[in-house]
């Protein structure tokens, strides 16, 4: 019985704090993909976020208010992001928004708070969620741009030109087809041959056959998340294909390792960001203390291995919190203007510049790029 | 490549055995869909969860320390509580209710079952160690790999041993009987309820052990359930609902459609190219490649 009242205290306790919040809380809203197909995305962004606010307001907060996060999950479904981002608004009437997990369930939540003006930093992949620049909007995760980049600037390096490309049909794959198609002659390089495949298909050996088959090949790129590259990179090995071979920043999980099984993973080259790499980082790396220190907390906290796609949000939440700071005060113009100053920022993504113009404030040197050696990620010069 | 032919056959042989390998999978999971079938005129949408819960069953098991043989053999246990479980719970209570409700039960089930797997497990993808080990066999300039020998033979051996339990023993009779004529067979004696439930829990069971065979190519993850009952749907239809052995050529089918459309063709379409396939052969022939037999056995 008393056990019984005790929970219904509990309960009713929750109830009230959660119907009238204290007067001086700053309300942010997250919309974020926890469960569903991108979980593996949003699932350690929403745990960061939830525990760094509670590491802040433990601190006694932002200008001496506490933080309070609202977050919803939209299971990976644009349709429901958008109602969320309405009620974030509408209802919660929320003062700053940090949310998008996937780029199609960010791109419906942008045209929502800039109606609205309300600053959003989100962690969507793609590079259209900031370019065209628009005022109120900003995000923190490389794009796939840059990851073309950085591979076709180690190709060029090694003296490999002519290259075979695997994309997967998915958003995240296309897209970062579509910007190496975009920048490859730039770098000299020569798209030979094109194939795609389903992020959910079992067996990618006729592709790689094709691709295999393409005289004069020098190297593979594959772009993609999930499964897929990993079933990818295990055809690869099966067909003894020798050139190297190349994956977008999409598999920068240790899974994806397990799941190619680390003898045919061998030699895999990516970029990733440097939080991949935490203890292999030289001390004069700028970025080590945080990285290090976000993994520490990570890790302690979940007991899982850390993603670069957890540090997104607590480089969102960090770039937010110090602008409210520097602003001292929630009025939403002041902040979007001091987000927008934020100079020199070291972040788990790398340092980060904004400008009027950029409002991502990531370059190049943001990515490390990586090679799969033993089973593990090695840094390559 | 040393010169065109030879490089043209292997090539061939390596879209050959990419659909063998992927075939056999639906195979395996199309069989599953049969028996409810034939017992209930139910087509289970949850069929693919019962796949899904062999392979992620099976790895949570082996992750906790247990010897592989007895986590797969637990698996199946665990999907066979679970099939009986749905059927007394979901399909039962509803008895009266037409085909078509029961099939949106069954999708109904589907959905919980996959929040379920989430929530008790976890939403990564997880593999198993394959049979006979990882490095592929060449045949011909081609590889393939020793699993997918494996999941043939399994969906071989699952053919087998389903015909034999239908038409040697007193349920698997009983279980023709409530197909033929739900009536008539609970008029002879038949508890045909039972013969139903029977029948949810033998299609988990080849469930759940399709899916532990398939996991170490195909991985498994809790939301693997949905795309491959889709797949092996189709195969079922193709080969003709309701006939184990249509199930199986269905699915090698439609495996082979697939890998020779991505090969020759086109990647982008290859999933396009193979359900035009179907549609067609449908229109031609509604009741699949082996329908006409299922009639005649009755």
């Amino acid at each position: 019985m008393s056990a019984f009242k005790h929970v219904t205290v509990a309960v009713f306790a929750l109830v009230i704090t959660g119907a009238h919040p204290a007067a001086a809380q700053i309300k942010i809203g997250s919309v974020l993909s926890v469960t569903g197909p991108a979980s593996f995305l949003g699932d350690p962004e929403k745990k960061t976020l939830e525990m760094y606010v509670e590491a802040i307001n433990a601190k006694g907060g932002v200008n001496g208010q506490k933080l309070q996060a609202v977050i919803y999950d939209d299971g990976g479904d644009p349709n429901n992001a958008r109602t969320f981002m309405q009620r974030l608004i509408e209802e919660d009437k929320v003062a700053f928004l940090l949310a998008g997990t996937t780029t199609a369930a960010t791109m419906p939540m942008i045209a929502l708070a800039e109606e609205a003006q309300i600053p959003l930093i989100n962690f969507a992949g793609a590079v259209q969620a900031v370019f065209p620049v628009k005022r109120w909007i900003f995000k923190t995760p490389h794009t796939d741009l840059m990851a073309c980049e950085k591979i076709f600037a180690d190709l060029k390096k090694r003296n490999l030109a002519k290259v075979g490309l695997m994309s997967g049909t998915d958003a995240f794959g296309k897209s970062m087809r579509d910007q190496c198609l975009t920048v490859n002659k730039k770098y000299g390089i020569e798209i030979l041959h094109e194939e795609t495949y389903g992020p959910r298909d079992s067996d990618m050996t006729p592709q790689l056959t094709n691709i295999k088959g393409k005289p004069g090949l020098q190297a593979v790129i594959t772009t993609g998340f999930g499964q897929g590259p990993a079933v990818v990179t295990r055809n690869y090995r099966q067909l003894g294909i020798t050139v190297p071979h190349y994956h977008g920043h999409g598999i920068g999980n240790k899974q994806f390792i397990d799941l190619a099984t680390p003898a045919a993973a061998e030699g895999v080259r990516l970029p990733a960001a440097a939080l991949l790499v935490a203890e292999k980082l030289p001390d004069s790396d700028p970025q080590k203390k945080v990285v290090l220190d976000y993994k520490k907390t990570y890790e302690g906290k979940t007991g899982q291995p850390v993603s670069t796609f957890g540090g997104h949000a607590y480089d969102g939440l960090m770039i937010l919190t110090e602008a409210i700071a520097r602003a001292k005060s929630t009025d939403k113009a002041k902040v979007r203007e001091e987000i927008e100053k934020t100079k020199g920022f070291i972040g788990t993504g790398g340092v980060v510049n904004m400008s009027p113009t950029d409002h991502l404030g990531l370059d190049l040197s943001a990515f490390r790029l990586l090679e799969i050696r033993n089973g593990d990620w090695a840094l390559v010069d | 490549m040393r010169f065109g032919g030879a490089g043209r056959l292997a090539e061939f042989l390596q879209f050959f055995f990419s659909g063998l390998t992927v075939g056999a999978i639906y195979a395996l999971v199309a069989i599953g869909f049969t028996l409810i079938y034939s017992s209930s005129d139910v087509i289970n949408f949850a069929q693919g969860e019962f796949v899904m819960l062999g392979g992620m069953v099976t790895f949570f098991l082996a992750a906790a320390g247990v010897p592989l043989p007895a986590a797969a053999v637990l698996a199946i246990a665990i999907a066979v509580l679970v099939g009986l479980a749905m059927h007394r719970f979901a399909i039962e209570p509803a008895r009266g209710a037409s085909a078509v409700t029961l099939i949106i039960i069954t999708i109904g089930a589907s959905i919980l079952l996959r929040g379920l797997a989430a929530l008790v497990f976890d939403k990564n993808f997880h593999s198993l160690p394959p049979l006979l080990g990882s490095e592929p066999w060449m045949v011909g300039g081609a590889a393939v790999l020793p699993q997918s020998l494996v999941v043939l033979i399994g969906a071989g051996f699952v053919v087998a041993s389903l015909w034999t339990f239908l038409t040697k023993s007193l349920w698997g009779k009983a279980v023709i009987a409530t197909a033929a004529n739900r009536l008539a067979a609970r008029l002879v004696g038949i508890d045909t309820a039972r013969v139903v439930g029977l029948s949810f829990a033998v299609s988990a069971a080849i469930g759940a052990f399709g899916g532990i065979l398939i996991t170490p190519i195909a991985l498994t993850s809790y939301d693997v359930g949905t795309l491959l009952a889709l797949k092996g749907f189709a195969a079922a239809m193709l080969g003709g609902i309701g006939h184990p052995l249509g199930a199986v050529v269905g699915g090698l089918v439609l495996g082979l459609l697939e890998s020779f459309s991505a090969g020759y063709l086109s990647s982008s379409y290859k999933d396009a190219v193979a359900f035009v396939v179907i549609l067609v052969l449908l229109f031609v022939r509604p009741q699949g490649l082996f329908g006409g037999r299922g009639v005649e056995r009755v």
